[in-house]
């Protein structure tokens, strides 16, 4: 029988144990991030002669993101990101609402054929589509426009769709019957009674199709060429694996720059953030 | 929105149709699921049917076709860069089951009172929420040779000459591709198994440890029965994600010093060198691939639904639909 204090000398053991993990991983996850930030406001000959990571003299230069920003052209990147993601959130918030909406309160032959089909779609990888999309796309026109890159970002995204599904599932139908009974259409149901209330999966929805969109890169790098009009965030970075391939000190300061949006919005909603992934990757 | 033949019918009862419930319930379902199926047609399923067609023909995006039965198929498999590929995705698989084990630990601990679980729990998260071009340029940063981890290794007491070059080294270079991998993807397995792990009941640790149960026997006979489901599945899914693994060689090491994966070389195939048609076949038989897995997936998940029902344990939530609902119900319900 080991004693009481054996047992607690084992407990701190592990506690001690638990959290020299904790530190050591939470090293390993941010030291990557952080040691942009060491070069990102060292001056050129700095940057030269200094091992990275030692810090740098003066923690107010911020030369090195102003040339970032002015080589990336972010004022454009940020602008079309913008427009884009707006386009892209609205859209896909109403398509998915919708789309739950009709799944989950009419019975109809097919109901359960449309469910399976959007599950089905996300056995095909992106990737892999994207070696005829690009055919569909040339064909409809769609390639180098804003339009078309937002629409291919709208189509279907299965953990919008779950997330709203999911929501329907716990607003009682009583909603609805009372609304109908007072005179109003399905539609009137829809917009007037049921989407406000919707709110929560909106906003959740919201945030992970608008990181998510934010830092697309593989289909805008592949569907806006055009790069002096069209560059997005996401894609304004490729500036610097040409010619400037080395200059680590504005790389690292526009990586930082990019990366500030996605760390405000995670601060900001992280709780949101967590709930979602919990609901989508299961079924995704 | 018009539907043609209810139109067919007298006029004058269209309008009252339209009116009734009924009519009401077919004119909302036609014109809300118009939008969704047109673009689930038109970029998935379209995109599929064209795949199966180009497989068969030797051609570029634009201009002429020629049809070349199953050459492209034979060519998959008998090309060095193709199939052959598919070989790194065994390091691929190796790095999810890690991965996997990773997360168990920090869900496990994150899950039990800890001072700081929200930072370390966003520390851990945060990396999935960058943009992969930065990814690439973080880690093609982080293993220059000579630069961050060289230094950091050389503090303790590395020599900085002796290290290899992380990047290049063909040896090393995959299993370096899939820790940035796990970097960046751990933080989400992290909280899927919170959430499920929040769906215990926890009456049952107290029970426990009434009974005098250590921490590793909470874990190993009441968390891990209780999430196994989520937990095999997920191992299933991330098997299927390694065979399509694609974005750490794309960013970081741009395909170069041999960690071209199967997507990597089919991507370059696709849009760069323009052979359309081989790299149809290329999805189409990783396709193949994936659909056996799934495959293999559904029947796992239906065998431990009946091994759960058949030895019934008061924890279980054998169905991972509740669990998701109940862990994603939670933080939900406490805003």
């Amino acid at each position: 029988m080991p004693s009481n204090a054996a047992i607690r000398a084992k407990n701190i053991t592990i506690n001690i144990l638990k959290y020299v993990l904790l530190i050591f991983s939470a090293f390993v996850a941010l030291v990557p991030i952080v040691s942009l930030v060491n070069t990102a406001f060292k001056t050129e000959e700095e940057y030269a002669n200094t091992n990275v990571m030692t810090l740098p003299e003066n923690w107010l230069n911020f030369d090195n993101f102003i040339t970032a920003w002015q080589q990336a052209d972010m004022g454009r990147a940020f602008l079309n990101s913008f427009i884009i993601l707006v386009c892209v959130l609205t859209g896909s918030v109403m398509i998915s609402s919708m789309l739950a909406y009709v799944l989950n309160r009419f019975k109809f032959p097919g109901n359960g054929l449309i469910r399976n089909a959007f599950m089905i779609a996300t056995l095909i990888p992106g990737i892999a589509a994207q070696v005829t999309v690009y055919q569909i796309m040339t064909s409809l026109h769609l390639v180098n426009s804003m339009p078309g890159y937002i629409i291919l970002m709208m189509g279907t995204d299965v953990i919008t769709i779950y997330i709203f599904l999911q929501f329907f599932e716990n607003l009682s139908v009583s909603l609805d019957e009372s609304a109908i009974l007072d005179g109003c259409t399905y539609f009137g149901v829809f917009f007037k009674i049921l989407l406000p209330l919707l709110k929560p999966a909106i906003v959740t929805s919201a945030i992970l199709k608008g990181v998510g969109t934010y830092n697309e890169y593989y289909m805008a790098n592949l569907y806006l060429q055009d790069k002096t009009k069209y560059q997005v965030v996401s894609t304004s970075l490729y500036v610097f694996s040409g010619p400037m391939g080395s200059q680590y000190n504005y790389i690292c300061a526009g990586v930082i720059i990019t990366i500030i949006p996605a760390l405000i919005v995670f601060l900001l909603c992280q709780d949101q953030i967590y709930s979602g992934m919990a609901a989508g990757a299961v079924k995704g | 929105m018009s539907k043609p033949a209810a139109q067919a019918k007298p006029r004058k009862t269209f309008l009252q149709w339209c009116k009734s419930m009924r009519g009401q319930q077919i004119i909302c379902t036609v014109t809300f699921l118009a939008v969704p199926l047109l673009l689930l047609f038109t970029f998935t399923y379209l995109p599929f049917f064209k795949m199966v067609e180009f497989s068969f023909f030797d051609m570029r995006y634009i201009g002429r076709r020629e049809f070349v039965g199953l050459d492209n198929y034979i060519d998959v498999f008998t090309r060095d860069d193709c199939f052959q590929a598919l070989k790194l995705s065994l390091y691929y698989m190796v790095g999810s089951v890690v991965q996997m084990a990773i997360a168990l630990l920090f869900a496990t601990i994150l899950s039990f009172h800890v001072r700081g679980s929200k930072f370390f729990r966003g520390a851990l998260y945060f990396p999935c929420l960058i943009c992969g071009i930065a990814v690439g340029f973080i880690f093609k940063f982080f293993f220059t040779h000579g630069f961050v981890l060289d230094t950091l290794l050389s503090w303790v007491g590395f020599d900085v000459e002796s290290l290899p070059y992380w990047l290049r080294d063909e040896s090393i270079n995959n299993i370096v591709l899939v820790a940035c991998s796990v970097w960046k993807y751990v933080g989400q397995n992290i909280v899927m198994f919170i959430g499920a792990i929040a769906s215990v009941d926890s009456t049952l640790y107290e029970a426990a440890e009434i009974d005098g149960a250590n921490a590793w026997h909470r874990f190993k006979d009441i968390i891990l029965p209780s999430i196994r489901t989520i937990v095999v599945l997920n191992l299933i899914i991330s098997v299927s994600g390694a065979l399509s693994a694609f974005e750490m060689p794309y960013v970081v090491t741009g395909g170069g010093f041999g960690t071209s994966t199967y997507f990597v070389i089919m991507d370059k195939l696709a849009h760069v060198d323009q052979k359309v048609g081989l790299a149809s076949a290329m999805a189409i038989v990783l396709l193949a691939l994936i659909m056996v897995v799934t495959f293999v997936q559904k029947r796992a998940e239906k065998w431990l639904d009946e091994r759960d029902s058949r030895t019934p344990k008061a924890v279980v939530k054998a169905d991972p639909n509740t669990a998701a609902q109940a862990s994603s119900a939670r933080p939900a319900h406490a805003e």
